[in-house]
Parts: structure tokens; C-alpha cells; sequence
């Protein structure tokens, strides 16, 4: 008997089990009468709880448009010699002679990475009532560690259409078979005295750049998030 | 259990030492008020913090009742999706397995995620005996590793050490596993992080297999979940080549979006965050399979019984299974508060630990047999639990196993068992109680022999009556007895 | 209206004065008070211990005593709790061991039945004014099984702020057990009593003159630890302060 069968049949043992047609699924059992979102919110609110809540973690939040994003990044970079990139970001970038790009290869050591200044992604989607930004590994974030070993992420959220209310809203738009990071601030922990202290082993430094379309908003082709019903 | 905290002394003589200490109590104090009032302001903003609160009760109920068929298709899913799963019956077993894949890889040392279930089974002593150093890269842990410690909370196994026992700790144990501390290194938080990243940073870099645990297992889709704050967890679970997840069978939730509930109520219960810094959440190796180099080429995942089915196969203990480790019990809990978290024995301190320990390890030490007693019944316990584990009532059932003794199930096979050692006067004197209280005539003597012997009454008792005397008086006893005042004002009563 | 005393064992024996409070409270409110001779205790000291065999006499005993009345009062929250919590799970752990419905059918029958003091005098009653006068600066202290086991809420509050001349100063951390518990009191006596120390130092930092509870079992507990510490702080249960008029002050 293999330990799988063994555990198995203490499971079978221990709890009565159903009948052959008996099978009931998850949904007769489980009560989903809370909340799809707290409180409605019109595009523009939104998006102003993801930055106040963003901010309450430590988090710089910046708002600009395509047009002003590569000079704001341009500053927020300023500190940086080497910035990595994903394989394909989307966005312009600044045009800094002494700031050196590094494209993300599967090759790419860990300390390789730990000598790289700063970071830029975009991200799959950010969850305003949480202050959390979700990355999928999509080609405008790259690879995980990418976000992590350097000290400083710029992550930038295209709003509003990027942007939904409420974690019940984020889960079916992400896909699960693909590796999920989500991140609500900088690194931190609680752990002396259960006091927050901002920057452990993550970027201690997370800069959130919420890029509004270009021109007078909203922009044709703007698509609002779809608003979940209550 | 492998864990050998069994030769530990029973509670109450452990928590006595503990409420001696006053710097322990000054930091317990400390830390669990503190986040005990940032909970309660954290699920205040849910306004349907009841209805989360009885859905993720419900998803763990019905995971619990289906569990072989669950744990099939997450073994399916794993598989599917690159992994490879093996069983665990007991700590045994799982440090052999995982010892295993760690030579094969023919590494010597992990990096370890913060893990209760590895903690449990004793994994970083069985992977030293082994030859293989497993290095903690949780704070906390970090802290309890370097200071030849015991964890006393789960979610921060380090509340016992205020920052200048952590400074000092750091000062004189990081130079002996990497990296020294800087010097001169002050007691800020802020600067004992710093020295716990750099110190890190070194082993991370050069890792080439981790261990973790996980909060959560997607039976539907395979995926696991590991909730963090400080990028540690992120570390382990990214840059190694081989990831080793030892995971309770009880972890496992049945679709992706029940984790829409969770997600909700363990941060908030935990850290009293709207959300922890960092979620990671994979599947196998991912839509590759392992060949894009975004995380480890090999992912093996330990499903863990170890005393699990047992506990299943008790109807009221049953629901300490629910539980997802947020510690909000810990937090809320007078008792915790003042005897700390060795005083349990464990590493499951506090309200969760008092029913759980007893029910994974049997009753059978005197520290497990003494834990369902760790606690007054006040109830706080199972108003803040996110998943509405009813713990008093799993305590006072877990009594009567220790008192009166009865069916359990013990490695999977209904057995009865004795009373546990020392009761024999308890229940001695709680039958004569009973045989008292039960005839009124007698109780009614009883009383009047009482109240005529009261200016006899002495100050302090002998015996076991000693643990009343010591620290209080006795209530004074009445001229006469509430019946009497009645059948003098009121007539014989009915 | 009529309604049966269910005094408890320890008000009996130790605490008679409050079971004659809740008479003459009940009685000044038009109540007619019956006292059951069968009555005994709850069998909660059994029961929380692990000795459920032991305290099944008592339900059926407490069943017994209390059958004819349609009000149960009691000024214990502990022994409500015990009555209405506990004997449905002690008759339904009796049938899961074959022994029959009895003791389900006695615990469904009582517990409906059963008020806690403050419950009886605000839900049935109606009042929060009940005349009563104590002219001391009091804080109440919020025993556990009253507060997270019955759901009292701010009843016991309410009754206290409209008791003529009595200052009702907030215990902080009130809701935090006093560290009695039952045999939790003498089989964790050390963590007990720094539980209980640290209720007192709460309680005498409001500077009030008089600790009020709902049940006598968690005042004898802070009542010695009091009594040895020599401290000028009293304890008194709720049922006594309601009792005291002007014309009757309590003495």
C-alpha cells in the first residue's frame, strides 16, 4: 500500500462519503453572498483609492499621460545607471545618454540582476479597494525576478482601463496557469515588535506611475473596466 | 510528530516562568495590542466581513468533507502542469522525501521560506542530520535560527525578542552563517532589515533549491499560493532551480476564485493589512513548463497527512482543520498574552495551537494532555477567527478526552483511550461534587455546615486548593445560604 | 408576570445578598418571584473541566426543577451561556452515543426559557430605568460568557447609566477576560491571577469606587485577588447596585 493509498483511505474512513450520484459541487455548499465590490464608484474614483491606497503602503504614485511619461520617467530614473527592461514594455522611454537599458534574457544570472539599478513593467491589472498591483508575466513585465532583485520598480498602470475595484473582480481576469505576483507595496515587514518597517528583501523603493490616455480624457477607445454588480 | 518539544514541561509550570519574565510580558504586551487593534480597524472596513467569514468557513467544510477527491485533482493539476507530487504519511516520511530530492540535486544547503508544516515535521533538523544546512529567510525566523531559539507565533515567530535582543542576537550570530551584521549596527527596526537583507541577499543569489510551504492549493488548476511581506518568499520561490513545497493536506481549496475570499480575509487578519506587500501564486512550472527561466526548472510538492486524517475523523475537532494560520486567535489571546508562545509546547502557540497540537500529536504528554487547559473559554478567540473556528468548544471536548478518556483515531485506526495520568483525584472529586450538587437536601446541609464553620475558614488552603490561596482570598461565607434567607422570608419554596 | 429564580450554586452558597437583590428588584418591578427547591447547579464546573458524564444528571435536574415557569431568571451569564450553549451539544453528543433523546429534549425544552438578569429586565421587561438609586462612581467589568456567549451588549450598561446618582466611568479593555475561567483559576493559577491583577489595575486607574459584574463567580476571583492586595476598589454585582433605592440604600 503506497502512503498516497494509505492517506486517501484514512480521508474515506474518516468522513462519510457520499453516494455514487452524489457528488455535489462546490456551489451548493458555499454561500457567495458577500460583497462583488464595496461601494460603486465612478472611473475617475477608482482610480483615486488605488493611489490613496497605494500611497497608505509606502508606495510614490504619479499620474501623467503618455506624452509626459518619458520625462517622468526620465526623473524618477535619475538616481539609476542601469535600468531592466521587459521584453516589450509599450510605453516611450527617456533618452538619457548615461542611462543604460538591459533587455531581460533567460540567461541573465541572479547577480547579473542584483547589479542592475531600477526596474520598469507595465502590469495585468491593479485592484483599487487592496492597493495591489497584479503582474502575470506578460511580455510588458518579463520575468519575475526581474521585479524583485533590483532596488527600485517603476510599475506603470494604464487607467483607468487597467484599473477594477475589487479582488472578486481581479481573480477572473487573470489567468492561473501563468505565474501571479501581486504586490501591494514595497517590501516590508511587521516582524520586530509588530512594527512596519518599509523595505526588506523586495525593491524597497516602488514607484506606481498611473499613465492616463493621451489628450482630453477620456480618449476615444478608452474602455471603462467593466463595473461589477454589488 | 518528529518535533521533540515533548519533553516539555506541562503548561501551567511553563507559563509560570513566563509571567516572571517581565520583559517577556512587556514585549507580548506590546506586540499583540498592537495588532490587535489594527485588525479590528482592517475588517471594520468590510462591511461583509460576516458573510467572507462564513464562506471561507464553508469552502473549508466542504474541501474537508471531499478531501480524497480534491487531492486527487490537485495531484492531477500538479502533474499536468510539470510538477511532481509525492505523499506524506507521517514527519518521517516527509523529511525522508524531501532530504532525498535535496541530494539529488547535489546541493548542500536550501533556502527556506517560512513554513508551519516544516516547522512541524522538524524538517531543518532532519536536513542537518543529513548534511544539509537550511537556511530561514523570514525575518523572524532569521532571528529565532540565529538565536538558537524556539518560534512562539506563527506569524511572527520572533514576538518574544524586543529590537535590542534582536540587535544583540544579530551582533553576535550573523559573522558564523554568512555575512556579519554591520557594525556598528543600532536597534531601529529599520536597521536590523537592513542588515537581515544584506545578510540574505548573499544566500539568495547563489540558492539553488528552496523549501516553502503554502497558504493555499487550487485543486481545479494546480496552483499554489504563498502569501508574504518582506520578498523573501519571492526569492526562494523564483531564482532556485528547484522548489520544494511540503504542504498540510488540508491546504488544499477547490477553485481559483474561492481564493477571492481569502485573499480578502487572511491579510487582514493576519498582518491587519488590506493586503500583504507580495502574493506569489504559480502553477507547475508555469506555461514553459519550466523552459523560459522565469522561476525553478523542477517544482515538487509534499502533501502532508501527519496526524491530519485523524483529526478529520473527530466530528467536533474536526474544524481546527479550517484553519489558515493567520494567528488573529494568538493576538487576541489574555492567556497567549501572558504565558507566551513556548509555554504551548508547539509550534502551534496559542488558542489554535492548544486544539490543535493535542489533536495532530495525540494526548498522550503531559504538555499535550495540559492544553486544552491553556485557556479561561473567554470566546475571544473564535470571534476574531477569520474562518469561525469554534475553539472553545473544541477545547472543553478536547477535556473530556484528557478526563474521562474515549474514542480517537490514532494513525488512522479507531482505538479508545484511557483518562489521561493525574485526573484520578479530579474526577474523583467532581463525582462527589456531582453526587452532592444532585440532592438538594445534602447541598442544603452542606451550605449550613459551611456557613456555621465560617469563622473557621482559613486564609490560605492546603493542596490543590493552595492554587486558589496563594495569590487571592476566599469569598467570606454567609451567615446563611440564599435557600435559608428564603425559607425564613419566603416559606419552604416549592 | 411570574418568573422562576434560578439563583445559581455559587450565588447561593457564597453571594446570598444578590439573589435577595434580584427579588427585591424583580419584586419592586411587579414581578412575582418563584424559587424552585430542585434547583442546584448548572453543572458548568463539570462540563468546562471534561466531565460532560457528570454534569448530564444536572440537566436533567435543572430541566426538572424549572419545567413549569415560562421565565427562567438568572443573574449569572456563565450559567445562561451553559444552559443555552452547552445542553443542546450535551444532549446531542448523548444521542451520537446512543443514549436516546432525553437530554436534547430537556435542554430544547429549558433553554428558551432562560434569561440572564439584565436580558429579562431590558428584552422582556422593557426597562432600562428601573428606580434605582447609588450615589458611587462605577465601572462595569463585561464577564465573557455574558458578553461573547449571550449577546448582552450594552444591555448591563444601559441599566447602570440610568441608576440615579451613579457615575459609570469605561473600564478600558474591558471586553479582556478577568482571568477566572472556572478550574482555569486554580489549574493556571499564576497566569490567572496576572490576568485578574491586570483587570484590577485597569479598574482602579478610572478611579472608581465600586468593580460591577454580572456574575459572581468572576467577582470572587477579582474580589480576592483584591482582598489581598488590601485595596480600597470593591466588588459588587450588578443585581445589588439595581436593588438599592433611596428609601433602601445598600448597606
Amino acid at each position: 500500500m503506497t502512503s498516497k493509498d494509505r492517506i486517501l483511505a484514512r480521508i474515506r474512513r474518516a468522513v462519510p462519503q457520499p453516494g455514487p450520484q452524489a457528488a455535489p459541487g462546490p456551489d451548493a455548499d458555499i454561500p457567495r453572498d458577500y460583497l462583488r465590490v464595496h461601494g460603486a464608484r465612478t472611473p475617475q474614483e477608482r482610480v483615486d483609492l488605488l493611489a490613496a491606497h497605494l500611497a497608505e503602503y509606502r508606495a510614490r504614485v504619479h499620474r501623467t499621460d503618455e506624452d509626459g511619461l518619458p520625462d517622468l520617467l526620465g526623473r524618477l530614473l535619475a538616481d539609476a545607471a542601469t535600468v531592466q527592461l521587459p521584453p516589450d514594455l509599450g510605453f516611450g522611454l527617456p533618452s538619457h545618454p548615461s542611462l543604460a537599458f538591459v533587455p531581460d534574457r533567460a540567461a541573465q544570472t541572479p547577480r547579473e540582476l542584483d547589479r542592475v539599478d531600477a526596474v520598469v513593467t507595465g502590469c495585468a491589472l491593479a485592484i483599487a479597494e487592496t492597493g495591489t498591483i497584479v503582474l502575470d508575466g506578460g511580455p510588458d513585465q518579463g520575468r519575475r525576478r526581474i521585479t524583485l532583485v533590483p532596488d527600485h520598480h517603476v510599475c506603470l498602470v494604464r487607467v483607468p482601463e487597467q484599473v477594477v475595484d475589487s479582488v472578486p473582480q481581479a481573480l477572473p481576469l487573470l489567468d492561473p496557469g501563468r505565474p501571479l505576483t501581486w504586490i501591494s507595496g514595497p517590501s516590508a515587514t511587521s516582524d520586530i515588535e509588530l512594527d512596519r518597517v518599509e523595505g526588506v528583501h523586495g525593491p524597497r523603493r516602488l514607484d506606481v506611475i498611473l499613465v492616463g490616455a493621451r489628450g482630453p480624457r477620456p480618449g476615444p477607445g478608452t474602455r471603462p473596466p467593466e463595473t461589477g454588480s454589488q | 510528530m518528529t518535533r521533540t518539544d515533548l519533553g516539555m514541561p506541562a503548561f501551567p509550570d511553563a507559563a509560570r516562568e513566563a509571567v516572571r519574565d517581565g520583559v517577556l510580558r512587556a514585549n507580548l504586551r506590546h506586540a499583540t495590542h498592537t495588532i490587535r487593534d489594527k485588525r479590528a480597524r482592517a475588517v471594520a472596513e468590510l462591511e461583509d466581513w460576516d458573510r467572507l467569514r462564513a464562506a471561507g468557513k464553508a469552502v473549508k467544510d466542504h474541501t474537508l468533507r471531499h478531501l480524497d477527491r480534491y487531492l486527487l485533482q490537485l495531484e492531477a493539476a500538479v502533474t499536468a502542469a510539470g510538477g511532481t507530487v509525492h505523499w506524506a504519511v507521517d514527519a518521517d516520511e516527509a523529511n525522508r522525501i524531501v532530504t532525498e530530492l535535496v541530494r539529488a540535486t547535489g546541493e548542500r544547503e536550501v533556502v527556506k521560506v517560512k513554513s508551519m508544516a516544516t516547522q512541524e515535521i522538524g524538517l531543518n533538523e532532519a536536513l542537518e542530520a543529513a548534511g544539509i544546512t537550511a537556511y530561514e529567510t523570514d525575518l523572524a525566523e532569521l532571528i529565532v535560527q540565529l538565536g538558537h531559539d524556539r518560534p512562539s507565533h506563527i506569524l511572527v515567530p520572533a514576538i518574544h525578542r524586543n529590537r535590542a535582543e534582536i540587535r544583540d542576537i544579530f551582533r553576535a550570530e550573523m559573522g558564523r552563517w554568512g555575512r556579519p551584521a554591520p557594525d556598528p549596527l543600532g536597534d531601529d527596526p529599520r536597521e536590523l532589515a537592513e542588515a537581515a537583507r544584506l545578510h540574505l541577499r548573499e544566500k539568495f543569489l547563489r540558492a539553488k533549491v528552496a523549501v516553502c510551504g503554502a497558504n493555499f492549493m487550487v485543486a481545479e488548476t494546480g496552483t499554489m499560493v504563498v502569501f508574504e511581506s518582506e520578498g523573501n518568499g519571492r526569492m526562494c520561490l523564483t531564482l532556485p532551480e528547484t522548489l520544494i513545497s511540503v504542504v498540510g493536506i488540508e491546504k488544499v481549496v477547490p477553485t481559483f476564485r474561492d481564493l477571492e475570499i481569502f485573499l480578502q480575509t487572511l491579510p487582514r487578519s493576519s498582518t491587519a493589512e488590506r493586503m500583504n506587500p507580495y502574493t506569489t501564486m504559480w502553477t507547475g512550472l508555469g506555461p514553459s513548463r519550466g523552459a523560459d527561466g522565469d522561476g525553478p526548472s523542477a517544482f515538487h510538492l509534499v502533501l502532508l497527512d501527519n496526524g491530519r486524517t485523524d483529526t478529520l475523523a473527530d466530528e467536533t475537532g474536526r474544524q481546527a482543520l479550517r484553519c489558515i494560520r493567520c494567528s488573529a486567535c494568538l493576538n487576541v489571546c489574555p492567556v497567549y498574552e501572558r504565558a507566551g508562545g513556548h509555554a504551548y509546547g508547539s509550534v502551534y502557540p496559542g488558542p489554535i495551537g492548544a486544539v490543535l497540537s493535542p489533536q495532530l500529536r495525540g494526548t498522550d504528554s503531559e504538555i499535550d494532555a495540559s492544553l486544552p487547559y491553556a485557556s479561561t473559554l473567554c470566546g475571544a478567540c473564535y470571534d476574531v477567527c477569520p474562518v469561525a473556528i469554534d475553539i472553545p468548544e473544541i477545547l472543553v471536548h478536547l477535556r473530556e478526552r484528557v478526563a474521562q478518556g474515549g474514542p480517537v483515531t490514532r494513525h488512522g485506526i479507531r482505538v479508545r483511550i484511557r483518562p489521561a495520568h493525574g485526573h484520578t483525584a479530579e474526577r474523583a472529586a467532581m463525582r462527589a461534587a456531582r453526587l452532592l450538587l444532585d440532592r438538594p437536601g445534602a447541598l442544603r446541609a452542606g451550605e449550613r455546615l459551611l456557613a456555621r464553620a465560617r469563622r473557621l475558614a482559613p486564609r490560605r488552603l492546603p493542596g490543590p486548593g493552595a492554587a486558589w490561596t496563594d495569590t487571592r482570598d476566599l469569598p467570606s461565607v454567609p451567615a446563611e445560604p440564599f435557600r435559608d434567607w428564603w425559607t425564613r422570608e419566603r416559606g419552604t419554596p416549592q | 408576570m411570574r418568573v422562576a429564580l434560578f439563583v445559581t450554586c455559587v450565588t447561593d452558597a457564597l453571594y446570598p445578598q444578590t439573589g435577595i437583590a434580584v427579588v427585591r428588584l424583580l419584586e419592586r418591578l411587579g414581578v412575582h418571584v418563584d424559587f424552585p427547591a430542585g434547583q442546584s447547579c448548572c453543572g458548568q464546573p463539570q462540563y468546562n473541566t471534561g466531565y460532560r458524564h457528570e454534569t448530564e444528571p444536572l440537566v436533567r435536574r435543572t430541566a426538572a426543577a424549572f419545567a413549569g415557569h415560562a421565565y427562567v431568571v438568572t443573574p449569572s451569564g456563565s450559567c445562561a451561556a451553559m444552559i443555552r450553549e452547552h445542553y443542546p451539544r450535551i444532549g446531542r453528543k448523548a444521542e451520537r452515543e446512543g443514549r436516546g433523546t432525553e437530554l436534547t429534549e430537556a435542554a430544547r425544552s429549558l433553554a428558551p426559557r432562560v434569561y440572564e438578569l439584565t436580558e429579562f429586565l431590558v428584552d422582556v421587561l422593557g426597562v432600562t430605568d428601573v428606580g434605582a438609586y447609588f450615589p458611587h462612581t462605577v465601572t462595569y467589568h463585561p464577564s465573557c460568557h455574558g458578553l461573547r456567549g449571550l449577546g448582552l451588549g450594552d444591555r448591563p450598561r444601559r441599566l447602570l447609566a440610568a441608576v440615579k446618582g451613579l457615575d459609570l466611568v469605561e473600564l478600558p479593555g474591558a471586553q479582556e477576560c478577568c482571568g477566572f475561567g472556572g478550574t482555569f483559576a486554580v489549574k493556571n493559577p499564576d497566569v490567572s491571577a496576572a490576568m485578574g491583577t491586570d483587570k484590577l489595575t485597569s479598574a482602579a486607574g478610572t478611579g472608581a469606587e465600586v468593580l460591577c459584574g454580572t456574575d459572581n463567580s468572576c467577582l470572587a476571583h477579582l474580589d480576592g485577588l483584591l482582598r489581598r492586595a488590601d485595596s480600597p476598589l470593591r466588588t459588587l454585582h450588578l443585581a445589588e447596585i439595581l436593588a438599592a433605592t433611596e428609601e433602601e440604600p445598600l448597606t
